[in-house]
């Protein structure tokens, strides 16, 4: 952490309103180039033969005919790449994208081609034989971890358990967080609820599917250009996974039609890289809507037992979760987020929580805004709302009656600093969401979510142009409003407009080092790095003025984006403005820049509280949310719209995920429904106008006190609509997605009892 | 010397221990000292850690320095979206 990064108070200027963004008027006109907007000369079309199958063997692949096809200029499978078998981490990474003994789902990819077009390619792709060995699957949570279950690997055995089981499982890990004595505090309890539930599997649901181009020549230099959360990252793993010299592969990340996660990890990007390659030519690969669902980035499937106890005062006295989510064919840390964050909003003395991370023949799973974090909060704070309503408490005073503060041990383990999620419960109690009256077949949810938040490696260059304009170059990949964001920030350091500034996100030959737009990290860590980039620039500018006027640089302030000479004896010298110092720069030192290289640390952990209206319609089953609205503390709000936008885009993702979406896979193994017509996100004539209040509880270690504000916005939905459904119909529901067949079914079972 | 409390893997790790004491200035020689101790949490280490002081997480400043009554937890390094 550089020096000078603990917030001070200061007042702002440009921080905090609302101008548009840069990136705006391009993205509205079509001139934004996304992922399959570049194209290089001679370029060639890139498609990947996937398997049909859940499970299967690898026995042989024979390309000969595709080959020898006219157009085809390269047919690659696993054979064309690193064998990095036993090489943990990084040979699950590659195997994901391109099977080498086994094909783990249905969507699995099993060879690439690069030909002339799209039908040679199609064509080509017909005419590779892959002689499988169907294996038996599965790809349901609970059943993955029965006895007996199909295996994905025989030598996985648990990990986290003592002594080391002797027979192989699906279950990859077990881990356990929490404090105090869960048993004893079970006694003390006057209410007890036992629930068990379940989550379907979602996708981050981005429309921009993923697309890249990639150009490798002869002499093991490299380009690409792609979509993606983190060039960096993704130039990183790429040239690990090919052998090419990290500082070779110069890779620009393009606008991104949406992330959510699902575009931190790399997917066919090596592929088209090995098919260049090989072809010697550029190869351009898009991914299709299908193959984005098949073969791409779905969250967890969760079953989630809760047990939760309180007295009649409202005081809990024991919570304890087990956790298994679906991991897709490799071991990930799924479970343990849900396990780490399940009862983060609350002081519990006796506290405990076990994950376990579960194969299944489905695709790897990739991280999905605050990953792991909306399905443990929706059993957590579901069994929270039936506890209150057992116990004759109005919702929101039972939360905070039980509400983590500062000093409070956290159930993932350290002591919590200031924390935001009892200002945001007060601010939901007064809030008119809570006092407005519901109508028929209406009911009335609220739910509180968590997320961590992180920083980590940033990188920002500042330089000034001879007219006095500044261009931020930075290596977050904006995905919500960054380049604004940071450029107000440039502005507040430099006292100049925001008009005076243009960020643009550089690609990985022009910065150092930058780690993915991730764990709601954009603005918290590039905004840090922009201010200290801009401080150094000030000490430049000081120089320069100091020169310019014959001073000592000690006699020199920067205010108001001037100079000014302090002191009686410099009365007489007008201030200097940045652009009269920029102009004269060719004859006081040549150009004018301020850079900054640094580890982010100190992202403070973020809380929000959610209040939602639904109606269901009884003859149906289908849910309308009537009303939505978002309270987060935010730290300090950059720009206050696009924080808003944050909410307000994380909460209509949690309402598609608590009603409708849900990967559906038939009894073959295979998805079926891989388009976004069976596989229905929310569009905007499905959602109301999401009100939202930012909060603002400074960070104590952001400059301007930021918090990241990304993700925990799509922690709490999926439990306050449950929790409004569930009052409306006046059934606990129990299944996410609460699709109308599911309502309906609930609705059944209540009137047959 | 500074008392640093494990998660669950580390601590099966450690055979068993929740908490250990390590003489260290800082997360660099906390790691260096933790895994001449315990080999292994040596892969632990590498795959990475993320150390809360007084719980503010630091994933990637070993040279952040580990105040004496500081409470330290060791957690796994997360990932996010």
């Amino acid at each position: 952490m550089t020096l000078g990064a603990d917030f001070t108070g200061q007042k702002f200027k440009s921080v905090g309103t609302r101008p548009l963004r840069p990136d705006g008027v391009d993205k509205v006109t079509g001139r934004a180039r996304y992922g399959a907007d570049f194209n290089m000369p001679g370029q060639l079309v890139g498609r990947v033969l996937r398997s049909p199958h859940a499970h299967a063997k690898i026995k042989k692949i024979d390309t000969s005919r595709a080959e020898k096809l006219k157009g085809v200029k390269a047919v690659i499978t696993a054979a064309d790449l690193p064998d990095l078998t036993g090489g943990g981490d990084m040979f699950d990474i590659l195997d994901n994208c391109m099977a080498r003994k086994k094909a783990f789902y249905d969507g699995h990819a099993v060879a690439a081609v690069a030909a002339i077009d799209a039908p040679t390619a199609k064509k080509a792709l017909k005419l590779i034989k892959v002689d499988y060995e169907v294996l038996p699957h599965v790809t349901d949570v609970d059943e993955a971890v029965k006895p007996g279950a199909p295996l994905l690997h025989k030598h996985m055995f648990t990990g986290g358990v003592e002594p080391k089981p002797k027979k192989p499982s699906n279950i990859a890990n077990r881990c356990q967080y929490g404090h105090g004595d869960t048993e004893a505090g079970f006694k003390e309890a006057d209410v007890i609820i036992e629930r068990s539930y379940r989550t379907e599997q979602t996708h981050q649901g981005y429309i921009e599917p993923h697309a890249c181009v990639a150009s490798v020549s002869p002499d093991g230099t490299a380009e690409m250009w792609v979509c993606t959360q983190g060039h960096f990252v993704y130039r990183q793993q790429c040239a690990e996974l090919l052998g090419i010299d990290v500082s070779k592969l110069r890779v620009t990340s393009s606008e991104i039609g949406g992330g959510f996660g699902g575009k931190t990890h790399i997917w066919a990007e090596p592929l088209a890289l090995a098919l260049s390659r090989k072809a010697n030519r550029p190869v351009k690969l898009v991914m299709s809507r299908e193959e984005v669902f098949r073969a791409s980035g779905p969250t967890s499937a969760t079953s989630v037992d809760v047990k939760l106890g309180a007295k009649k005062d409202g005081t809990i006295t024991a919570a304890e979760a087990t956790l298994r989510y679906s991991n897709g064919p490799y071991a990930g840390m799924w479970a343990e987020l849900g396990a780490m964050t399940s009862f983060a909003c609350y002081d519990l003395t006796n506290v405990k929580t076990v994950g376990y991370e579960v194969l299944v023949n489905r695709p790897k799973v990739a991280a999905y805004r605050a990953p792991s974090a909306p399905m443990a909060a929706f059993a957590i704070e579901s069994a929270m709302d039936e506890l209150a309503q057992q116990i004759g408490m109005d919702p929101v005073k039972f939360r905070i009656k039980n509400a983590a503060k500062e000093g409070t041990k956290s159930s993932y383990g350290p002591v919590y600093g200031p924390i935001g999620i009892g200002p945001t419960l007060e601010a939901s109690l007064k809030h008119p969401h809570m006092k407005a009256k519901l109508g028929k077949n209406q009911g009335r949810g609220m739910a509180c979510g968590f997320w961590f938040n992180f920083g980590g490696q940033t990188c920002t260059d500042l330089n000034i142009g001879v007219d006095g304009t500044v261009a931020l170059a930075v290596g977050t990949v904006d995905v919500g409003g960054s380049r604004a964001s940071l450029s107000l920030v440039c502005a507040e350091e430099l006292g100049i407009p925001y008009e005076q500034v243009k960020a643009v996100v550089a690609d990985t030959s022009t910065l150092g080092h930058n780690d993915m737009t991730d764990g709601s990290r954009g603005t918290f860590s590039s905004s840090m790095a922009t201010i200290f980039a801009a401080r150094n620039a000030i000490k430049v500018l000081r120089e320069r003025a100091a020169q310019m006027w014959d001073i000592s640089v000690d006699d020199v302030v920067w205010e108001d984006g001037q100079a000014k000479a302090k002191g009686q004896k410099h009365g007489n010298l007008a201030p200097l403005s940045l652009k009269e110092i920029a102009a004269a720069a060719p004859n006081t030192g040549g150009p004018i820049a301020g850079h900054s290289e640094i580890v982010a640390d100190g992202a403070g952990v973020s809380f929000a509280t959610h209040i939602c209206d639904v109606e269901v319609d009884p003859e149906t089953g289908a849910t309308r949310v009537v009303r939505y609205t978002v309270v987060q503390d935010a730290g300090k709000a950059v720009h206050p719209s696009y924080v808003e936008g944050q909410y307000q885009g994380g909460a209509a993702q949690g309402i598609g995920w608590a009603l409708n979406e849900e990967y559906i896979y038939g009894k073959d193994g295979r998805l079926q429904n891989p388009g976004f017509l069976d596989y229905r996100i929310p569009v905007c004539s499905d959602l109301p106008m999401i009100d939202t209040q930012i909060l603002e509880i400074p960070n104590p270690k952001h400059p301007y006190g930021v918090r990241g504000v990304g993700e925990t916005s799509i922690v709490p939905p999926l439990a306050a609509i449950a929790n409004a459904v569930s009052n409306a119909v006046g059934v606990r529901m129990t299944h996410i997605p609460m699709s109308p067949p599911r309502i309906l079914a609930a609705l059944e079972k209540k009137k047959a009892h | 010397m500074v008392e640093v409390a494990l998660w669950g893997a580390l601590s099966a790790a450690t055979g068993g221990r929740k908490t250990v004491d390590v003489e260290a200035k800082d997360i660099r020689e906390l790691f260096r000292k933790l895994a001449e101790r315990y080999p292994g949490l040596e892969p632990y280490i590498e795959r990475g850690i993320a150390v809360s002081i007084d719980g503010v997480i630091y994933r990637d400043t070993w040279s952040k320095e580990l105040p004496k009554d500081a409470e330290i937890y060791l957690l796994p390094r997360i990932s996010g979206g």
